[in-house]
């Protein structure tokens, strides 16, 4: 199965659609300390936007957007950030997801705190990617197609 | 019999809509929720994170504080729980090389 979709008015707005859904979803992951979002919100559009390109073109062609033995990786990543930053703050002296004590320079108590929520933030948009565009592949391959 | 299904459907929604009109309306600080002590005598959660979550964290959104940082362990399990669908769902439909 190479492509889904013939029509050229898929595949090209799929394509043309992609990159900007990607751009609003890193907007919703690094902005989710003002408004409404965060990690999980904007880790399922990153993988819709790669979904978009799989379901119009096919996973042969979607692969060279993202390829398919990464989505395990990609999940596998976000849950060791996540844990790896409460794990951090532990060996540091502190409690577990402590944020106020990781060894981050400059920044200190409040402001070292909300970059500890930014990164978890990024360790679970990562972990919800991974795993929804895995799991698409995952039945796409179950299907016979891939 | 025809009509009992939409008859009891709205008997439902309209005690559904009486019950609303008892709750507190939203953000008021006498409400159940926001006092800042319980009727046991205990601290209220909901009081302390209104009133510090901007200066313990330097972040406007609340919802995002509670949710990454005073229940930063409860969000770790909630990524837990998604990569082991992700894992799940590797090993029972991807195939084995064989």
């Amino acid at each position: 199965m190479n492509t889904l979709s013939d029509s050229p008015i898929v595949v090209i707005s799929s394509r043309v659609l992609s990159p900007f859904i990607q751009l609003f979803a890193l907007y919703v992951i690094f902005h989710g300390h003002y408004s409404p979002g965060g990690g999980f919100q904007g880790g399922a559009m990153l993988a819709a936007s790669v979904l978009l390109t799989r379901l119009s073109v096919g996973v042969d062609i979607g692969e060279l957007q993202f390829r398919r033995r990464w989505s395990t990786r990609s999940s596998a990543i976000g849950v060791l950030i996540y844990a790896g930053i409460g794990l951090v703050a532990l060996l540091m002296g502190g409690r577990f997801l402590d944020y106020s004590l990781l060894p981050l320079g400059a920044l200190a108590g409040p402001e070292l705190r909300s970059m500890g929520i930014l990164l978890v933030e990024v360790g679970v948009g990562m972990g919800v990617m991974g795993t929804l565009i895995g799991i698409f592949d995952d039945l796409m391959e179950g299907e016979g197609g891939a | 019999m025809k009509f009992a299904t939409p008859l009891a459907l709205t008997l439902f929604a309209a005690l559904l809509i009486y019950a609303v009109s008892g709750l507190p309306n939203r953000g008021d600080p006498s409400a159940p929720e926001h006092r800042a002590e319980s009727a046991a005598g205990s601290p209220g959660a909901a009081d302390y994170y209104t009133r510090n979550a901007y200066r313990d964290a330097n972040t406007p959104n609340i919802v995002t504080v509670i949710l990454a940082d005073y229940r930063g362990y409860d969000t770790m399990g909630e990524t837990t729980v998604i990569f082991t669908a992700g894992i799940v769902c590797y090993l029972l439909l991807r195939k084995r090389r064989s």
